[in-house]
Formats: structure tokens, sequence, C-alpha cells
């Protein structure tokens, strides 16, 4: 019982959190390019444009294509949802809070978040859509592309951590300057693969070619509406944001920080928030880059970079200078 | 409540096989593909099995899905998918073929039966795996890791030909 109450609370904070990073983005960028942003639903500066959004997409009409495989379309934007919330379960928020802290808790994480392609090919090929289509295949290609260079930075902390419990890899980073991005060389090697494959995993510019805007009008959701759309969004911006806690986590030493216990969440989130400023500081300065760079850089460089950085980290922990207990 | 959670789970493993080979649709057969490898590794964590749920979910249910999916989109044109199906015969060797594989299994089954306290399933962790891995059964990966690599050449080999 404890345990659904627990899973309720998070589920709404993760929708809060999400909606108002929303904001923020929209914020950030709009400061990038000189503009103020959303500014006059609510004093100040438009805090209450998320919640705005929020009611206008769920009062918009539900369009469904004639031609659509309506079963296929209409589950796909549930699909997509289910393990952009899923991550979050293994997450510890600080010490003993969170949902469930499993031994394995960073390979379900990476597990369930490989789950999100199902939602998003069925929601491009049940539109019957060229434009969805082609963002579906486009899609499927990155996915495969940038999946393992992300496992293996991700694998970079668990392997100096020696665990794969996502407390345990925060335990093993105390100490000053111990945050694994610290770590001489290959942590701040793993973090800036881990960043990259993350811009690419959640097909931001300038990795966005499956919702290239000029070309594919809006890439795999170009024929939903309402709050399908809603769904949709909610989703992808909860796989960034849950991204972005485990970057924190893996690199950032999740909830350690100066101060009481207490305020360890409040740094977690404030950690997860810079590496989501991050990878948007990166798209809104870059532009595009053609389908064929893409897959080069994963395939040419990216993957085997990261392989040989998992190696090296191998050759550290067996010499002894791990962090594991 | 174990019982009812298997029971469940198991259902769910059944109906989505049976709409794997019943479809015609090749899409609509990837998909509850997906939810049958699903359901498996829910079996797997239901044993205890966390890593093999874990790696079941990230490989099978992630990656040859996303493969699958990808062949059927380049490869199958609209009109064969409902069309006759042009390899007829070898349908009639699909009967025997699938009583074999039942009669394996039942033999299997059975061996396993006779055997009390045989079950002595490895401990489900990541540690237990891998040190299986590396020294029981060190031989058999290996020989996985030649296979694999014999597949990536002809696909080389394949490649080249084409270009």
């Amino acid at each position: 019982m404890t345990h659904l109450i627990v899973a309720f609370v998070l589920l709404n904070a993760i929708i809060l959190v999400v909606a108002y990073i929303t904001l923020l983005e929209r914020k950030f960028a709009a400061r990038m390019q000189s503009r103020i942003g959303p500014y006059y639903v609510g004093w100040p500066h438009g805090w209450l444009q998320p919640i705005a959004d929020a009611l206008k997409l769920m009062l918009k009409e539900d369009v469904v294509p004639t031609l659509s495989d309506r079963w296929v379309y209409n589950l796909a934007p549930l699909v997509f949802l289910l393990p952009c919330m899923l991550i979050f379960a293994t997450i510890p928020f600080a010490p003993g809070l969170g949902l469930a802290d499993l031994n394995i808790g960073v390979l379900f994480f990476l597990a369930v978040s490989a789950l999100e392609i199902v939602g998003l090919f069925m929601g491009g090929w049940g539109s019957n859509n060229k434009y969805a289509l082609l963002s579906a295949m486009r899609a499927v290609n990155q996915i495969i592309s940038y999946d393992l260079p992300f496992i293996f930075a991700a694998l970079v902390p668990v392997v100096l951590a020696g665990s794969m419990q996502m407390s345990a890899i925060v335990v093993a980073q105390q100490g000053l300057f111990g945050w694994f991005v610290f770590y001489p060389g290959i942590g701040q090697l793993a973090f800036l693969a881990y960043v990259i494959a993350t811009i690419a995993a959640e097909n931001r510019v300038p990795f966005d070619i499956l919702e290239a805007e000029s070309e594919l009008v809006a890439g795999f959701r170009v024929e939903y509406s309402g709050m399908k759309f809603a769904l949709i969004q909610l989703g992808e911006y909860a796989h960034l944001v849950g991204t972005s806690f485990l970057g924190a986590l893996l690199f950032l030493g999740g909830w350690l920080g100066p101060g009481p216990t207490w305020l360890g969440p409040l740094w977690f989130l404030l950690k997860a928030v810079l590496v989501f400023l991050l990878v948007t500081w990166v798209r809104w300065s870059f532009v595009r880059i053609r389908v064929d760079q893409i897959l080069a850089i994963s395939w040419k460089l990216l993957l085997p970079a990261t392989v040989i950085l998992l190696l090296a980290t191998g050759f550290v922990v067996a010499a002894g200078f791990g962090r594991g207990a | 409540m174990a019982l009812a959670a298997f029971l469940l789970i198991a259902a769910v493993a059944l109906v989505s096989a049976l709409g794997l080979i019943l479809k015609r649709n090749a899409v609509h057969g990837a998909l509850f593909l997906v939810v049958n490898l699903g359901s498996i590794a829910a079996l797997y964590l239901m044993l205890g099995a966390e890593f093999l749920a874990a790696a079941q979910v990230i490989i099978y249910a992630g990656a040859i899905m996303v493969l699958f999916v990808f062949a059927i989109m380049v490869l199958i044109p609209g009109k064969e998918e409902t069309g006759p199906d042009p390899r007829r015969s070898y349908r009639l060797l699909a009967a025997p073929l699938g009583a074999l594989l039942l009669f394996e299994l039942a033999v299997a089954l059975a061996a396993r039966r006779g055997a009390p306290g045989a079950a002595t399933a490895p401990a489900g962790s990541v540690e237990a795996i891998g040190r299986l891995l590396f020294t029981d059964f060190l031989f058999p990966f290996e020989l996985t890791s030649v296979l694999l690599l014999a597949a990536m050449v002809g696909v080389l080999l394949l490649a080249r030909r084409r270009a």
C-alpha cells in the first residue's frame, strides 16, 4: 500500500517537474535568442504557461486519420509514455527516498528506457503517413546506433563503483572531488560521451533528424492531436528528465552536497536541471546534421571510443583504483 | 498471489504468441512479439533472475525487435503482406517440426521432474552470472562470440559484393 502511495506521489511530482522544465527550456531558449519567452500567463514571467498549455491540449479535438491502423495508432502514445515514466522507478532521490532501489538499478533503467522506441515506431507506422513512417525509420536507425554508446558510457561509473545499485553508486562518490565527473581522464570523457549519446537518444538538435520540421513536418507525431499529442510530448520530456537525473546520479554525485541531509533531493534536482540545461544549450546552439553524419559519428567515433573507455576503466579498477566498497 | 501473477503473465505470453503466428500483418506480428518477449522477461523476474530479465528486455525487446521492425519496413512492400503465401509447401514441414519441438520439450521437462532437488538455479545476480560465464561456461561463451564474428564477416562480404 505504501508503495502505491509513493508511486502516486512520485508520478505526479515527475509530471509537475516535466511541465515546468518545458517552461525552463522555453525561457532559456528565449534568452539565447534575445527574446523574453512566455510572459503573460501568470505573474511573474508567465509561470502559469505550462498549466494553460495542458488545459488547451485537453480541450482540443482528437483527430484520428481514417486510414490509420486504429489499434496501433491509439495505443502508441500510451506505449510510448509507459517506459518514459517507468525509468524513474529505480532512481533514489535521497537515501531511502525512492520507489525501488534494485541492485540492478542502472540496468533496469537502460532496459526500460530502450523500450521507448516501440511506442515511437507504433506512432510512426500506425499513422499511415509517409512523413511519420520516414521519421519512424530514421528513429529506428538512430536508436540502434546510439543505444550502445549510451550504455557503455553509463557503465563507466558502474564499473568504477563496482555496483549497479544506484544508491551504491552515489555512496561511492562521497568526499571532496569524489564525483565521477572529477575522476581524472576517464570521468570527463565518459561524461562527454554520456551527454552526446543523451542528445542523440532524446532526438534533440543536432540529432533531431526524425522530427526535422523542414523535411518531415513533425516526424512520427504529425498526425496526433489533443491529449494524445500531449502524452507523447510528456513522454519525450519525461525521458529527457529521467536521463538527466541518471546523468546527475552517475557523474555528479546524486544527492550529495553541502548542507543538511534534507537538502539532498534539492541538490539532486539542481544537478539534473544542470544536465538538462547542458543538453538544451547544445540544442539551441547548433544546426541539424545529416543522417549519414549522425550514423558515422556513432559507429566510427563514439562507439569505439566508449568501448576503449570502458576497457580502460576495467584496467584502472583492476589495478585497485576503483571506488567500490 | 505469486500463482495468480504467474497465470496472468503466462496468459499474456500465450495470447501474444498466438497473435504473433496468427496475424497476417507482419508489423502486428512484430508488436505481438514485443509483448511476448516482455512477458517472458516478467517470468524471469518472478524466478529471481533479475539480470536475465533486464538483458531480455534490453537485447530482445529492444535491439533485436528494432532490427526486425526495420527489416519488415524496408523489405516488405505493401501488397505481399496480405497476399497468398508464395511458399505454401513450407507449411507442410511446420507441423512435424512443431511436434518434434514439443516432444523435445516434454522429454526435457520429464527428465527434470524425475530428478528432485536438481533445480539448483544459480542466483540471478550480475556477479553470479558473470562468474559462471567466465568460469564454468567459458568455452560456450567464447564459441558464441566466434559465431557472432562469423556473422559479422558474412555481412561485410555481402555488403562488399553489392557495392
